[in-house]
């Protein structure tokens, strides 16, 4: 199959290249980007003219609910609402039920995304056995396994010397350790950040310090052990500095956040809004404006969806007892083009914090449409105006604050190993 | 984004009682006023007035409460309605049964009225959120978040002893961390326009950010009580010392006790509040509570009549009140 994408204007960061031109694609592969292809002959042409061309979206971390949670997604609705979201390849967090602490659970979900033939997917594996933050997870058969990283999802490791085990033994393999900072303890019973608004609804608060704690602590621990370390979804400016200052002193650290901390903050709770309970919490304007800043910066290089779809009776209880978490694969783009108006970033930075610098921190090869590499890439129309409604949400889960909100930028065309995946038209 | 008050029907009348924030002053004055109207039929030989006849209030208690529960009981049997306690109290949530599934269980059963108590903050607006459009809810206390009834019968027993909220500095001390009652009190005294609300405690037992309430925040008691004309303290739980809260009773007493000398900073006739159940010897020495300027018991006698007042008005009928038909029930 030859493909060639005509006359769209090609964003590829890890190239620097923003210009209009064409793209030819053959055997699933770049074949070469430009204005003329010698001896090429297209099977298919897809007219790009006043459209984007980009490569697929990288996302750090999507969570399919396969194995174990099918009540709530699978593998099969939620790698098909990727792709039509631009989304290509995604990170699968270990806290599936089994957690992916063995070869066979990889196994599985990488069987499930073959048959569902859509994005590809990548685990990253538990650190812990059962990510219980006691016993060491079999990392090297992890690795022969195919994972991309290491991590214990979202429950804290408390006891520091397990922590500093962790990275050691990791760094053998030369696994990037994936770190969720959180200080349970400093966490307690909390639920949304704490401030004016979690004092005034009386809801127990999450400090600041829960996060900018547990940072400090894995810094050292990191400059200790010499592991290359991502924090994710890091919530508060603090954090965001304090990774800046660690970067700048040398160490090869790197940081995420999901996009929906660049746009909410706890004023968005407003009264009890439970899809707006989220881990971490949605944090102050001055949090949001300092993120945004080191997005716009690059010390957080990219942004996720942190994508946790749920059922509905998962977000019907009061705002503690409702489950945490967004859908929010179908918002990751629009909201990340959105910063292009927002923040004076330019749209190719913005791209590439979606797709080469997280391809970058999995370490895999996408987001980039350089020659030779695999034709994952897509197809937007960065004017079209839309809006998310429950109705037409792809994903399984529907427990999005974005519910209504104008969003602009749409997918039409997504494309995985040089295959028409998804059409709008 | 516009939010419209869940709490208020499309005329601006009260529709559900779940929170003083957000409610205007003159909602406030109106629900006084009617509470007032509501204290002479207590004191009537029949005390009984026909305003909700033929309507069923359910007293929904995830979390024990005797003294709340039975002031709404009594208040809603004073307005005639039929009576429901249901004390859920874990067990229906012990067997999985969601909020949700208990309160659709319930409007199965054609109820006008639910009087909410959940360890939730958040758990009355949830239930207002999702009842059938015809059932009024009352929050009688959600987790940390709010108790409006009792801020409005602490409301009721400072107008009755004070007059007027204007030239009123008034103190809260204790627990202001956990408490709703503190919450929905600070946001009463504000909106009627008081001079000045203190809260007086230890840093951890009070909440981050507390002055954007509108209150000033004093750690000493005894500077905190300086002229001040009313006086409410908290109840201490005792779990406040295993959290590493507080290091004993002892020491708290010490520096947060109301006694009668720490009393004597405030104006001479400072009146003395509490929303009850008292610890003597904790938070408040037993001759300050029981001694001249404690308006503790009457505070309680005022529960029922403001519980009525809210009842009525939310069930769209406080524009009938007539004493008149108080003797005819």
């Amino acid at each position: 199959m030859r493909i060639l994408i005509k006359n769209g204007r090609v964003i590829d960061p890890a190239n620097k290249l923003d210009a209009t031109t064409n793209v030819y694609i053959a055997d699933g592969r770049i074949a070469a980007v430009g204005n003329t292809l010698a001896g090429f002959t297209a099977d298919q042409e897809i007219d790009a003219t006043h459209k984007l061309v980009c490569p697929g979206l990288v996302d750090l971390s999507a969570r399919l609910r396969e194995p174990g949670l099918e009540h709530k997604a699978t593998i099969a609705s939620e790698t098909r609402a990727a792709a039509h979201s631009g989304i290509t390849s995604l990170a699968c967090p270990p806290d599936t039920d089994p957690v992916i602490d063995t070869p066979a659970v990889i196994k599985l979900i990488r069987q499930r995304t073959e048959r569902a033939g859509y994005s590809r997917v990548h685990c990253i594996g538990a650190a812990t056995r059962d990510l219980e933050g006691e016993l060491l997870s079999e990392m090297g058969a992890l690795k022969e396994a195919g994972c991309v990283g290491i991590s214990n999802a979202m429950i804290p490791i408390k006891n520091p010397l397990i922590m500093k085990r962790i990275m050691e033994y990791a760094a053998t393999f030369d696994l990037t350790v994936f770190l969720f900072a959180e200080d349970s303890s400093l966490r307690n019973s909390g639920c949304m950040h704490e401030g004016a608004i979690s004092t005034r609804l009386g809801l127990p608060g999450i400090p600041e310090a829960a996060e900018t704690v547990a940072v400090a602590r894995d810094l050292a621990l990191i400059a200790d052990t010499g592991v290359r370390a991502h924090f994710c979804r890091i919530s508060t400016a603090k954090a965001a500095q304090m990774i800046a200052r660690a970067q700048y002193d040398g160490l090869a650290v790197t940081a995420d956040v999901s996009a929906h901390q660049l746009y909410l903050t706890d004023m968005d709770v407003g009264e009890f809004d439970s899809q707006c309970h989220v881990r971490p919490p949605l944090r102050s304007q001055r949090d949001m404006q300092g993120l945004r800043e080191a997005v716009r910066k690059g010390t957080v290089g990219a942004i996720c969806s942190d994508h946790q779809p749920h059922e509905n009776d998962a977000k019907l209880r009061p705002f503690r007892e409702a489950a945490s978490g967004i859908s929010a694969l179908e918002t990751l783009l629009p909201l990340t083009l959105r910063l292009v108006d927002e923040c004076r970033i330019s749209l190719s930075d913005a791209i590439a914090r979606v797709t080469a610098q997280p391809a970058k921190i999995l370490g895999i090869e996408a987001g980039t449409l350089s020659v030779g590499a695999a034709a994952d890439l897509i197809v937007i129309d960065p004017e079209q105006y839309w809006s998310l409604t429950k109705e037409t949400m792809l994903s399984r889960g529907r427990n999005t604050p974005f519910i209504g909100w104008e969003l602009k930028g749409r997918v039409e065309q997504t494309l995985i190993n040089g295959m028409l995946v998804y059409s709008a038209s | 984004m516009l939010r419209t008050n869940i709490q208020l029907d499309s005329n601006g009348r009260l529709r559900h009682f779940l929170t003083i924030e957000g409610l205007k002053r003159q909602m406030l004055v109106d629900i006084l006023d009617t509470a007032e109207s509501f204290a002479g039929v207590v004191d009537q030989r029949v005390k009984k007035v026909p305003l909700l006849r033929g309507k069923t209030v359910v007293n929904l208690f995830f979390e024990a409460s005797t003294r709340t529960r039975t002031t709404f009981e009594l208040a809603a049997k004073r307005l005639s309605a039929d009576v429901l306690n249901l004390n859920i109290a874990a067990s229906a949530t012990k067997k999985g049964e969601t909020l949700l599934d208990t309160l659709q269980n319930l409007e199965a059963m054609s109820c006008d009225m639910f009087v909410v108590r959940h360890e939730e903050s958040g758990a009355a607006h949830f239930i207002a959120r999702h009842v059938a459009p015809h059932i009024s809810v009352i929050n009688a206390g959600d987790g940390r978040h709010a108790h409006p009834t009792q801020a409005m019968l602490d409301m009721f027993t400072i107008r009755q002893v004070k007059g007027d909220f204007y030239p009123l500095k008034v103190a809260i001390v204790g627990d202001i961390l956990h408490s709703r009652v503190a919450r929905s009190q600070i946001h009463a005294l504000t909106t009627l326009g008081v001079s000045e609300v203190r809260v007086i405690g230890p840093k951890t037992l009070l909440p981050k950010e507390v002055e954007s309430l509108g209150v000033h925040v004093y750690h000493d008691l005894v500077k905190g009580l300086e002229d001040v004309d009313v006086i409410i303290t908290l109840r201490l739980q005792n779990e406040r010392m295993q959290g590493a809260m507080l290091p004993s009773e002892h020491e708290y007493f010490q520096l947060y006790g109301l006694t009668e000398a720490t009393l004597a900073a405030a104006k001479p006739d400072a009146m003395v509040m509490h929303p009850g159940p008292i610890n003597r010897g904790v938070e408040i020495e037993s001759s300050v509570a029981d001694g001249p300027q404690s308006v503790i018991l009457q505070q309680v006698t005022n529960g029922i009549a403001v519980r009525m007042a809210v009842m009525s008005m939310c069930m769209g009928s406080h524009a009938n009140i007539n004493h008149s038909e108080g003797g005819a029930a």
